[in-house]
């Protein structure tokens, strides 16, 4: 297998004149109007999202072939929304998939696979996947501006990988988010932004700047691009277990978009000839204090009912989700179901993760393990059941969802007697 | 009661491109009716057939998500503000 060193390497703050990628027009994932490539996610007609529409002619390439490009997100680039080699961000994904035998008897599963995102280049996240979609659509659109709004990793994410490629970011964050996120935004030189109100105010500030400003927002008007990157995280899954699909996958969910995009990968490569088994249940899990989109699924229909997020869970702490409704109707399809945990039980989950598999998850990691076993313990799972958990971010980040929560460390003399006095203890 | 009525440019050209209008109304959804009557071309694009706001469609009045208000319903005062945004954003 080649190496990333393989790859053609980026520099650095170099202006940038005609672009080799291509973004891909788009349509309107409601009422189906195509529009060409341009840094817009609303369609004109009925405000529905928009999506980059594929050419279903274009030349997919086999197992093999995947198999030995070298391991990033861009060995799946023709499922990826352009024409062209890509330009930037040319090394995030392909982060490991470990087996977590002592999750699977905790679930009560054949297996469980621990997805672990925590370690993604460069940031420390899933976001690594969506932002390197969204700069190269950014290169390739002429923009010479990027930004986002954010509850942290998207923030750390955009500003690493803008300040690598060379162009200025705009960051708009709430003023309250964790110091880890702030400092890990902060330390790669972007406009940093704290707004005061939470993620749902950013948001719609950040609407109104990119009407405003013409920047590439990755997750505002860059947003159909942005998405498509998730569904590297499904491809790599299906990879990763010898090309073959889980029977059950659970996902944190903020905005949705995830799991719309877990669904979307897992279906195009069932398409492509390149999974067996059956599509997977999917399964959400959100913290009980900003739980909307599991309360959809609960409640049924397919209107979302805003909330005003109350949780330590801050990166998936999204009263309004955009894409609530189409992960509600992709859990419902599959299958899976939803659930929603305490504050308390995904700082559980943080623990279990970590204790169990050498993982150090952050806040949305909690909640993923804390809902999987509230979902075992209501029977949504099988005993022959494989089970995937998405894990999308680093503990490092969120270590204040911690405080209090683990035994103080004693503090002794550098003496073998005060050592032997521990150690009787704790015999 | 005289409000500031706020458009993103996707629907600003349907409202001869302005993107701030000047109306008037006791509730948002009078506003809206007033603004529909105006521009024949944007009413479709702020009410749904039964005369509510669609779910790609989140108005604020002020700071506030009007639905965690009243909805059209909501009253408006003088000088309010009251802005349009397309909800397909964000996470």
């Amino acid at each position: 297998m080649p190496t990333i060193l393989d790859l053609p390497r980026e520099t650095s703050a170099v202006p940038r004149t005609a672009s080799g990628t291509r973004p891909l027009p788009q349509a309107c994932k409601l009422c189906g109007t195509e529009y060409p490539a341009s840094p817009a996610a609303t369609c004109e007609e009925c405000l529905g999202p928009l999506e980059p529409v594929y050419d279903p002619a274009r030349k997919l390439p086999d197992a093999a072939t995947i198999a030995a490009r070298a391991p990033s997100l861009w060995r799946y680039r023709e499922w990826l929304p352009f024409n062209g080699a890509p330009e930037v961000s040319l090394d995030s994904g392909f982060t490991p998939l470990l087996d977590a035998p002592a999750l699977a008897r905790r679930l009560g599963v054949a297996r469980v696979w621990v997805k672990n995102d925590a370690v993604s280049h460069p940031s420390l996240s899933f976001k690594d996947r969506v932002v390197a979609a969204a700069l190269n659509a950014a290169v390739g659109l002429g923009l010479d501006t990027v930004g986002c709004a954010s509850t942290g990793n998207l923030a750390n994410a955009v500003a690493a990988q803008a300040a690598r490629a060379g162009l200025p970011a705009w960051i708009f964050i709430p003023h309250d988010l964790e110091v880890g996120k702030v400092v890990g935004t902060a330390v790669f030189g972007p406009r940093l932004v704290r707004v005061r109100g939470n993620y749902d105010d950013v948001n719609r500030l950040c609407t109104q700047a990119a009407d405003r400003f013409g920047w590439g927002l990755v997750n505002i008007n860059l947003r159909g691009y942005y998405g498509e990157g998730s569904k590297t995280m499904a491809f790599e899954i299906v990879e990763q277990l010898g090309w073959r699909l889980p029977t059950a996958v659970v996902a944190p969910m903020a905005g949705g978009s995830l799991l719309t995009k877990l669904d979307k990968g897992f279906r195009e490569f069932t398409s492509a000839g390149l999974a067996t088994g059956s599509a997977p249940r999917l399964y959400g899990a959100q913290a009980t204090g900003c739980s909307p989109i599991v309360n959809l699924v609960e409640r049924g229909g397919d209107t979302i009912e805003p909330v005003i997020p109350r949780t330590i869970a801050r990166s998936i702490a999204i009263g309004n989700p955009a894409d609530g409704r189409f992960a509600a109707t992709a859990i419902r399809r599959s299958g899976g179901w939803a659930a929603a945990v305490s504050d308390e039980a995904l700082v559980g989950g943080i623990r279990l993760l970590a204790e169990s598999t050498g993982v150090f998850a952050e806040t949305a990691g909690g909640t993923t393990l804390a809902g999987a076993l509230a979902l075992a313990e209501a029977g949504r799972f099988k005993p022959d059941d494989e089970v995937v958990l998405c894990i999308t971010g680093n503990g490092l980040k969120t270590v204040e969802a911690l405080q209090g929560a683990l035994p103080d460390a004693p503090i002794i003399a550098p003496r073998i007697r005060e050592l032997e006095a521990l150690h009787g203890r704790d015999l | 009661m005289a409000v500031t009525f706020s458009l993103p440019t996707v629907l600003a050209r349907l409202a001869d491109g302005q993107s701030t209008i000047q109306a008037t109304g006791t509730t948002l959804g009078d506003v809206v009716a007033e603004i529909a009557g105006r521009f024949p071309q944007l009413a479709p694009r702020l009410r749904d057939a039964t005369g509510g706001p669609y779910p790609f469609v989140t108005y604020y009045l002020n700071d506030e998500d009007i639905r965690f208000r009243n909805g059209f319903a909501t009253p408006v005062t003088e000088g309010d503000e009251i802005t349009v945004v397309a909800a397909i954003a964000g996470g």
